[in-house]
Formats: structure tokens, sequence, C-alpha cells
């Protein structure tokens, strides 16, 4: 797992990052997100033991980054934003030198070797030099060095960005069975649809500071407010009167729907049912309205830039930085 | 150690293997290796034949272990080439991120890339000397002492570490290869300076003196490792994206450093220096040591030299008495504009040994300031072959203004020392710039507020009590 309590980074005079307080369990994902520059890629290397804190602590894998930097790093597997390959080597020569650095014996690093470039589509350019494949193929390579010595702890920059729609949901699929293997994994990305499908658990950074974390739900509540449904009916309401039960709130009306927010969507969805039916109103459909990640990504670094008003405004900041204690 | 070392091997593996696949290491390998030493030959062969048509044997048996030497050095400086690049280029090209994040140390890093850059141009050169001397073998019949062929080879070797080292150090130090390119001249300037140096001593045939060169070339080259070890962190490496010189920055870390806690001039007195002066109790313990040593060896030369009492009119000594100070008198020497002379003069001494430190890793910053001890024994040790008292005479030539004087110059050589180690001390700061900083603004600090203080009083006595002194001391008067 990983816990960071007050992790601070300082550059001169630049505060990169500022007191930042997580947690991730085994077999949970956070992603990790905010604008460029915002203190993700330095949290992340602060998390490998690449960089020391300036103030607080983080333990990564059970390990203290500063004190146990060389355990935290065979712990770790790190995808960067920019792989750096090495362009003169093939593919195999590539991941068998990492798998020498980590130890491996001749043998694993045969299969596993074989077993990534397998699963991640490389198989038949095994032997060809990496400065010929294609920015996908490289970002998909530099994804099986980060998994090949089977690290408990992933960290992950942009793990899809420069892939077309098909690498990106092998890579998708592949982080999701990292999860399920009760691996931790941090993923910083811009990619926010990736995010709510991949993400357990959202921190949205800026200047260094989370200015709020959460599952994707209650971001959502926090910032969007509760959820809204739409309910399709077989009738036109033009000139149909009908009301709601108390537990909804009306907040639009078109041709053939209705939208409402409810504060319990468990108790409340089938009391509104219920009564639309009891007033001869059929229900075709019940939807609830989507609710971006984008719409609170935006509205949450929007409104940063005041740190009292960020406070009062996401209790939830504080209570996570908290809970991380 | 040897299980240390084999990480880094697997990193000097990989690197080799790059370099053999890059056609622009690979060509001119070859071309200075396989091809130069038969141009090299040729040129040995016209040579030989011009001037043995004047006599000149002599010359023409020294040509060929100089152009040996050359046959030698070519392939070794793409040594710089690799060095420079190691790092800042892996840095520019994003690959040092996953190997810093490997549990790979510092220092296996370091060695890694140093063993790297330095094998393959020097089995190159070593490959081009060998062709170079099997050539000259078959067309002219030169044979050489096995005693000489190790000692080309060693200085061939010890040059490329010396390179390759202050390369790797100049390479973790920038963040693109431009900056590291811009930064080689520190190593060129000086290495083609001691090949210049190295090349008079192989036409002189002075072989003793190149054993010599191999030595302070080890020592340097150990310096620059160790330096490198200290100084390539993943902080480093990471830290900083770009290559900007941060004047504000600098002047707060120097002036922070420099006044430290103090709120007043009184704290800075009562706290800040002796603090400061505690942290230079064991460079100014070497300095003690070393001014100690260099007084003695002056003393001592003055027999190796076969110095006699009138060579440097010593033997007039004896008769400096009252006469003597009036003509100083005569001159104007009891002034204040004598005092600041000699205050100015001393000032200029350990600025200069200063600026000279910083280049030279403290070095010979220390040896400037060693010279006037140097002087005082060796005028001690000849003054004492007229029958002075060697105490006497030097008590004449110090005091009592010495008593003021050498202890500043202790203590202005212990910050010097310092500032030197502030380069090579591990992990004495996060940054060679910080460490510089900090070891500069601690030179500052003793410099302003306790030499300055002690070279002024030390020229008040030097100006109006030593003459006196002396007088007495050397003419009874």
């Amino acid at each position: 797992m990983i816990q960071t309590e007050n992790l601070s980074k300082r550059f001169n005079d630049f505060l990169a990052v500022d007191r930042v307080s997580l947690q991730v369990s085994s077999g949970q994902v956070l992603a990790l997100l905010g604008p460029n520059g915002a203190g993700k890629t330095t949290t992340l290397r602060m998390l490998t033991s690449v960089l020391k804190p300036s103030t607080g602590w983080a333990r990564v894998a059970g390990y203290d980054v500063v004190r146990q930097a060389a355990r935290v790093r065979a712990s770790v597997g790190i995808l960067t934003e920019q792989h750096g390959l090495y362009g003169r080597m093939t593919a195999v020569e590539y991941l068998d030198f990492f798998g020498q650095i980590y130890h491996m014996s001749p043998n694993i690093r045969r299969k596993r070797t074989d077993t990534l470039l397998q699963q991640f589509g490389l198989g038949d350019e095994r032997k060809r030099r990496i400065g010929e494949y294609s920015k996908g193929m490289r970002q998909k390579l530099a994804l099986a060095r980060a998994l090949y010595h089977d690290p408990p702890v992933l960290l992950m920059d942009e793990p899809t960005s420069a892939m077309d729609p098909e690498s990106a949901r092998l890579v998708r699929d592949a982080i999701q069975g990292l999860r399920n293997a009760r691996r931790t994994i941090i993923v910083c990305t811009h990619n926010l649809p990736e995010a709510e499908e991949l993400a357990d658990k959202i921190a949205i950074i800026q200047r260094g500071r989370i200015i709020i974390s959460g599952s994707v739900g209650e971001l959502k509540n926090r910032l969007l407010g509760t959820p809204q449904y739409e309910v399709h009916l077989g009738v036109n309401l033009d000139g149909f009167t009908f009301h709601l039960p108390e537990a909804a709130r009306q907040t639009a009306q078109g041709e053939d729907w209705i939208r409402y927010q409810v504060d319990d969507p468990r108790q409340a969805n089938p009391q509104v049912v219920q009564s639309l039916v009891s007033q001869n109103l059929p229900v075709v459909g019940l939807y609830e309205v989507p609710r971006s990640l984008e719409k609170v990504y935006l509205q949450a670094v929007g409104s940063e830039g005041n740190d009292t008003l960020q406070m009062n405004e996401y209790p939830g900041a504080e209570a996570e930085t908290e809970h991380a204690g | 150690m040897l299980a240390d070392l084999l990480p880094a091997l697997i990193i000097t593996r990989r690197e080799i293997r790059d370099q053999l696949r890059d056609w622009r290491i690979v060509l001119p390998i070859v071309v200075l290796t396989l091809i130069f030493p038969f141009l090299a030959n040729f040129t040995t062969q016209r040579i030989l034949g011009f001037v043995q048509k004047y006599g000149a044997n002599l010359l023409a048996e020294r040509f060929i272990p100089f152009l040996l030497m050359i046959v030698g050095f070519f392939p070794i400086s793409i040594s710089l080439v690799i060095a420079l690049e190691s790092f800042a280029g892996e840095t520019e090209r994003r690959s040092i991120e996953p190997l810093l994040s490997s549990p790979l140390t510092d220092s296996q890093l370091y060695i890694g890339k140093l063993l790297a850059c330095v094998l393959t141009p020097l089995f190159a050169s070593y490959l081009g000397m060998g062709v170079y001397l099997v050539g000259i073998y078959y067309t002219t019949s030169w044979r050489t002492e096995p005693q000489f062929l190790l000692l080309i080879g060693l200085l061939t070797g010890v040059q490329a570490l010396v390179m390759v080292s202050g390369a790797v150090v100049i390479s973790t130090q920038t963040t693109s290869v431009r900056a590291a390119n811009l930064l080689a001249s520190f190593i060129i300037i000086p290495v083609a300076l001691l090949i210049q140096v190295e090349a008079v001593m192989m036409l002189w045939a002075d072989y003793q003196v190149l054993w010599w060169a191999v030595l302070g070339q080890v020592v340097l080259a150990g310096l620059l490792v160790r330096m490198g070890v200290t100084h390539m962190n993943r902080e480093e490496l990471l830290g900083h994206e770009l290559d900007t010189l941060n004047l504000r920055w600098t002047w707060r870390a120097f002036s922070t450093q420099f006044i430290g806690e103090a709120h007043s001039v009184k704290q800075w007195y009562l706290h800040e220096i002796p603090r400061t002066l505690r942290k230079l109790l064991l460079p100014a313990g070497l300095m003690i040591l070393v001014l100690a040593a260099v007084t003695f060896l002056g003393a001592v030369e003055v027999k190796n030299l076969g110095i006699s009492p009138g060579t440097l009119g010593l033997d007039r000594l004896q008769v400096i008495d009252s006469q003597i100070l009036g003509q100083l008198r005569q001159y104007g020497f009891f002034t204040a504009s004598s005092v600041a002379a000699i205050w100015w003069h001393n000032l200029r001494a350990v600025s200069i040994a200063a600026v000279l430190g910083i280049f030279t890793l403290g070095v010979v910053g220390v040896l400037v300031l060693m010279l006037p001890m140097g002087i005082i024994g060796f005028v001690t040790g000849a003054a004492s072959l007229t029958g002075l008292s060697p105490l006497t005479t030097w008590a004449a030539f110090s005091m009592p203004h010495g008593l003021l004087e050498i202890p500043a110059l202790i203590l202005s050589g212990a910050a010097i020392l310092q500032l030197g180690a502030s380069f090579v001390t591990p992990h004495y700061r996060p940054s060679i710039g910080e460490g510089l900083i900090s070891a500069l603004a601690d030179w500052a600090k003793v410099t302003l507020g306790v030499v300055v203080p002690l070279f002024l009083l030390s020229a008040i006595l030097e100006v109006f009590v030593s003459p006196h002194l002396m007088a007495r001391l050397l003419g009874g008067g």
C-alpha cells in the first residue's frame, strides 16, 4: 500500500508539492488528476525514492521512502510520462537489461519477456530495434518494463497517452487485472473517462496541494450535488398535471420526460415510479443524468485559488488528510 | 565490494553495446585505431629519414615514443564525448528516470557509466598503440623496454580516467548535452596543457617526471571519481530541469550562510564566527602541518641546493642595525601607507589563493599560501649558515607580526581547503552549487571577520614594531 503524510517538496524557492496526504490500499487504483505542473510527477518521484521529500513522510509497500529507498525502488514499477527507451536495443534486450538490474534469473527473465511481449501484442516485434517502434508500441514496452519485476506497487504517468483505442483498452484491461491481483496503483492522467473507469479513488492536485479526494461518487456528490434522474413516460405531458413524491425535487421537464433530484435514490426512485404509475403515467425508462468527472474536475480546479474557500468548500479534503494520518 | 560492482557492470555492458551500435562512435574509433597508426608510422619514417640525413639520431629516437603517446591519446579523446553525453544525454532523452527508479545505488550507476566511458576508447587506444608499435618494429626495428611501455600505457590510462571522471562530473551536473559540451573546456584546456608538458618531457626523455605525472593524475582521477560519486545523486539529476543561473537564490543562499542566525554584528562575532571556526578545525590542523612542513623543507633545501652564506647576501644580516632603521625611516616605511600596502598585499594574496583554490580543489590555493612560509624556512636555513641561530633568524623575520599573520594565513588556508573539499565531500550539501556557496560564505565570513582584522593588526606591527625587533635580534641594536 501507499501512505503519505504531509509530503512536501521544495526546489529552492518553488514549492512543487505541498503537504500531500494520501492512502491507497492493496487492490486499489488512485487516479491523481491535475493540470500540468500541478506536482503529480514530483509526487510520483518521491514515491519512487528518486526525490527526497522536503518535509513529511511516505511509506510505499511498507517501506519508508527515505530510509529504505532501495527496497522502495525494488517494490515499485514506474511508467514515466516520457518513456525514455533505448532506441538501439531490441525489446527483448531492453526488458532483459532491466530484469538483470532487478536481479531476476535468466530463466525467469526469458519467461517474463515472452509473457509481457505477448500480452501487449509486441511478440512479433521482439527483434526489432526500439527506435523503429511507433509511439504506441513504445508506450506498451515501457509499461511492460514497469511490470517486468512484478512489483506490488505501480505508479503510472499517462499510461495510455499516444495509444490507439484498441491498445488503450488493452492497457486498461491490464490495469484492471493488476487491481484484481491486489496491486496498489496510482495513475496520473488527463484522460478523465479513463480515470473514472479505472479509479477507486480520485485525488485532484493543484499547485502542489490535494484540493479534493474521494471516490468518484463522493466527488460528484460533493461538487455537483446529489444525483439527478430522468424518467421517460409513455404519454405526452402537455397539459397534464402531475406531482412527485416529497423525496424528489423536480428540476426540469420535457415533452415526455421529467428530471428530478433525490438525496437517496434507493428510497426515492421506487416512490417516484410508483407515484407516476398511480397517476396513469406509464414509465418507459429511468436514467441517471450523467455527471461527468470532467465537470467535477473543472469545478474543483476552477474554484481553487482561495485556500480558505477551498477547505470550507471541500471538507472532504481535510477529512482525507486526517484519515491518512 | 565485488557484489557492489556487479550491478554496475550491467550498466557498463549495456552502454558498451550501445556505443558499438553507434556509427558516430565506431567510425572515429576505427579510423583512429587502425588507420591513424599507419599514418603515424609513415610520418615517423619520413622524419627518421629526414633527421638522419643531418645526423640528429637522438631526435629521431625520441620522436617514436612521442608519437606513440599521441597515437594512444587520440582514441581516448573520444571518451570525453561519450562521458559528457553519459548522464546529460540520458537526462535529455529522459531515459535516465527508469534507471534512477531502479534499485541500483547512485555509486553503481556512476561507476557503471564511468567504466563504459573509459573501456571502449581505452581498448581502442591500446589497440592503436599496438598497431603503431608493430608497424614501427617492422619498418625501423625500434624496440623499447617493457618498463617504458608500461609507463606509456599507464599514462594513457590515467589520462582517459581523468578526462572521463571530470566529464562525468560535468555530465551529472548539467541537464543537456549542449551545456555539458560548453563546460567541457574545463577539461579540454587543462588536458591539452598537460599533453604539451608530457610531450616536452617525452622529447626530453625525462621519463622520471612522467612517472610523477602518472602518480599526480592517479590522485586527480581519484579525487574526480570521489567528486563524481559524491555528487551523482538522483535528486540532482531530476531535481532541476534547466541550467539557469538563479542569482537571487544564489545571493540568498550565500547571505543566509554568511549571516547565520545573528541579528547584530556582536551576535555574529560571538556566535557565528566561533561556529565557523569550529567547522574549520580539521582543515586548520592540516594547514598547520602543511605550513610547518614547508618551513622545514625550505630550511632543508638550503643544503640540497648548496647555498653559501654569500650567495644571497645573507652574511650581511648581521649588520642590520639602527642605521638600517634610519634608512627605512628615510624611505617613509614607518607610515600608515606602508601599513595599507602590506595589508592590501596580504589580502590580495589570500583572495587570489581562494580563487585558485576553487578551480583546483583547494590545492593551488594552499600552495600559494605555503610559499611565504617556504621562503621564511629557506631564509632561516640560509641564515643559519652564517652562524646565526635559526630560531633568532626566524623570530627576526616573523615576529611579532607573525603572531597574527600566521594564524590569519592558517585560517584563510583552512577556509580555502574547505572550499576545495566542498566539491569532493560526500553529502556535504545536496548539490555542488550549494556546497560551494556555503563554503564560499564560510571563507568570506572568516576572511572578513577574522583574517582582515588580523592582517591589519599584523601590518601595523610589521611596520612599526617588527623592524625594531629585527634590528635588535640581528644587529644587537
